[in-house]
């Protein structure tokens, strides 16, 4: 038998034909649905007569555009995102599809967190969505991929998708985790290794202890940002720790049903031999907690470094790092602890999970944020998530710290809503992009993990968030 | 949509790398629920200053380049989202090909979608066509899909790759659902034969 890589086993067990020219009719199980990249689509099917091919297959949920303050139970005030989510709502009722979740239902929440949260993802999946970050769903060994909005309406009325196998990709993290190290800095310090583009034309298998240590929401972190490292989708096997997160959700299978499909899941597994066209691997012991200093996010360095010069680079990435620094508003050699903040972010699809939660809240227990902030909210990814950081406690930790506490969303992770920074204003963030204007025309971005942006919250400055309590111990 | 045959126009250099999606169609722009009407928008931030005034720097807005058809561009162009307002921003402006040593997936895939054609070179080619690009609006690229092949204003040509699926539905400017839609049958049988193997889907 020839030896399969996790990829090859979804892959294979999806397609529906494959013509002489290599292109494969691949079978989507599940396809998550959002008000910004439909519209079209669902106007592309009307206008050719089509319907839904699988309406049960099809999950619904408002979330880019969404306020994430407490009085959108009014309603939303801009215009245009008022419009888009009115056309989600009513292409849902003209099309008929059952899995929807309002803006005010508790269930609704970024849909890459709601599809795993509902029980909707599944191992051994395929799963795209009109979303870059659909990669998060490949955490649970499924194969997960953002598509354009043709391809959503191709999705829309065939339930398949023309595609041409992507190449295997490995990155194995081996050794053990430093403290303060979290799977959002394995994920940056990863893009940081492999370039933004390293992992085009890939699907990325995380792998290696580190990766089996990691909670299901570590997981889905690190798999959220394959796409920044250029890969078509990353994935991490199934194992003991995704059937427990799986088991019992809602739409999860149950019973016999549930016994027939951990019986495959547990298949789902790369061969001894199976064939990577690129491997990393990765010491543990090489990663810190890091933060992006650039407009990119392979902009990484661990935050005991300084500002880099363009010098240090070479090719088109000098005058891409020139560029970066301005737009920063960065000095080559300044110590990235030294650099101020004025807003911080928690949320996401990256790191707006419970345990992303928890982290920050352990920084913040008992502190206040710097009176530096103009701006430090909290962006639970679903109501859900919300609730449960409510019964924890956790939302009056943040409180009392200085934060402001709100509804599920995308938020400020890409400012199609009302949560936007001004120019030139400097933040921490847990989001997945640095680009230019990600957050607001001319604002500057630091990504980095929830326990980092918590530390920089306290300090008002980008802060090791080891070195915290030794910081307030010499004050 | 348009098919793609032969283009003969001005390209504009853009040697920047990473050229991200969000530089290509800023994300206020994403609100519409048409797909026309964004080239006005597309490069936004570098295109206008913020009291919405051309930025005379920035190269489609130069005399040479306002009518350019065709961007070299520097590597891994489109990364970033997956929103397709950036190609249907590429094109409303007039943008009918990219060149470029690298594009991000999902962008790629969305350029055949809508009359773009994605054009991936080595970067020594890449090199050769960005400075025949900065020549100005009198050195017009030429770019034959069926042949494959991109011609420089002086003659030099540089053969590409490119698949044969993808290059059938430019061409002809074909609805790939319209295609799909033909293999209901074996959509079908893939169906009835995943729901005994996979039920709990």
């Amino acid at each position: 038998m020839v030896a399969k890589t996790l990829y090859d086993k979804i892959w294979d067990a999806h397609v529906v034909n494959t013509s002489d020219d290599g292109m494969s009719l691949l079978y989507i199980d599940r396809h998550f649905v959002h008000e910004v990249t439909s519209p079209q689509a669902f106007e592309g099917l009307a206008m050719a007569g089509r319907k839904v091919r699988a309406p049960e297959k099809t999950v619904v949920v408002p979330d880019h555009n969404v306020p994430t303050t407490w009085d959108r139970v009014n309603g939303i005030e801009n215009e245009e995102g008022r419009i888009q989510v009115e056309a989600l709502h009513a292409n849902v009722k003209a099309f008929n599809l059952p899995n929807y979740y309002e803006m005010n239902d508790i269930r609704q929440g970024i849909v890459h967190i709601v599809g795993p949260e509902q029980g909707w993802t599944l191992p051994g999946m395929t799963i795209v969505c009109g979303d870059s970050h659909t990669p998060t769903h490949g955490a649970f060994g499924a194969l997960a991929h953002g598509i354009g909005t043709s391809e959503v309406e191709h999705v829309l009325a065939t339930q398949t998708l023309i595609q041409k196998k992507a190449k295997n990709m490995k990155v194995e993290v081996t050794g053990q985790l430093r403290p303060g190290v979290t799977a959002k800095d394995i994920a940056l310090h990863v893009i940081g290794v492999t370039g933004t583009g390293g992992g085009t034309g890939h699907v990325i298998e995380y792998c290696g202890e580190v990766i089996e240590g990691l909670s299901m929401e570590g997981r889905m972190t690190i798999c959220n940002l394959a796409i920044e490292g250029g890969a078509r989708a990353g994935m991490i096997a199934p194992d003991q720790t995704t059937f427990d997160y799986v088991r019992g959700r809602t739409h999860a299978p149950k019973g016999a049903m549930w016994e027939a499909a951990l019986t495959w899941w547990k298949t789902l597994r790369s061969d001894e031999g199976g064939h990577f066209d690129k491997v990393f691997e990765i010491d543990a012991a090489d990663i810190a907690p890091v933060v992006t200093w650039g407009t990119s996010p392979e902009d990484v360095l661990p935050i005991t470094g300084a500002v880099p010069a363009p010098e240090d680079f070479e090719g088109g990435k000098v005058a891409a790092a020139e560029r970066s620094l301005d737009y920063m508003g960065l000095e080559p050699g300044t110590p990235l602890q030294e650099i101020e903040i004025d807003a911080v972010f928690l949320g996401s699809c990256t790191n707006g999970r419970i345990e992303d939660l928890r982290a920050a809240a352990a920084v913040l227990k008992g502190r206040r944020i710097s009176d530096r902030l103009s701006t430090a909210i909290v962006v639970p990814g679903s109501g859900l998530v919300r609730l449960q950081a409510e019964e924890e406690g956790l939302a009056e930790i943040f409180k009392e710290a200085g934060f402001e506490w709100r509804l599920a969303g995308c938020s400020m992770c890409l400012g199609m809503n009302p949560d936007q920074l001004g120019p030139e204003v400097r933040c921490a963030s847990t989001s997945n992009r640095n680009f230019e204007g990600r957050q607001g025309r001319g604002s500057r971005t630091h990504l980095m993990s929830p326990a980092m942006a918590a530390a920089a919250a306290v300090t008002g400055r980008l802060t090791d968030v080891r070195e915290l309590s030794e910081l307030e111990a010499a004050e | 949509m348009e098919k793609f045959t032969t283009l003969t126009g001005i390209a504009a250099p853009m040697p920047l790398i990473n050229i991200d999606t969000d530089m290509i169609l800023p994300k206020q722009f994403l609100k519409t629920i048409k797909r026309s009407g964004l080239g006005v928008s597309a490069f936004f931030e570098m295109r206008y200053d913020t009291d919405g005034n051309e930025n005379p720097d920035f190269v489609l807005n130069k005399p040479a380049y306002r009518e350019a058809q065709i961007l070299v561009a520097g590597d891994n162009f489109g990364t970033g989202s997956s929103r397709e307002h950036a190609p249907w921003a590429l094109l409303d402006f007039g943008i009918r090909c990219v060149i470029s040593t690298s594009f991000a997936d999902i962008f790629y895939n969305n350029c055949f979608k809508n009359g773009i054609l994605p054009v991936v070179v080595t970067p020594e080619q890449l090199e050769l066509l960005m400075s025949d690009a900065e020549k100005g609006a009198n050195a017009r690229i030429s770019i034959d899909l069926e042949a494959q092949t991109v011609m420089s204003s002086d003659g030099a040509v540089v053969e590409f790759d490119i698949d044969p699926f993808r290059k059938h539905c430019l061409l002809n400017g074909l609805d790939d659902i319209g295609l799909s839609l033909e293999k209901s049958d074996a959509i079908d049988a893939f169906e009835s034969q995943a729901d005994v193997a996979r039920p709990w889907v």
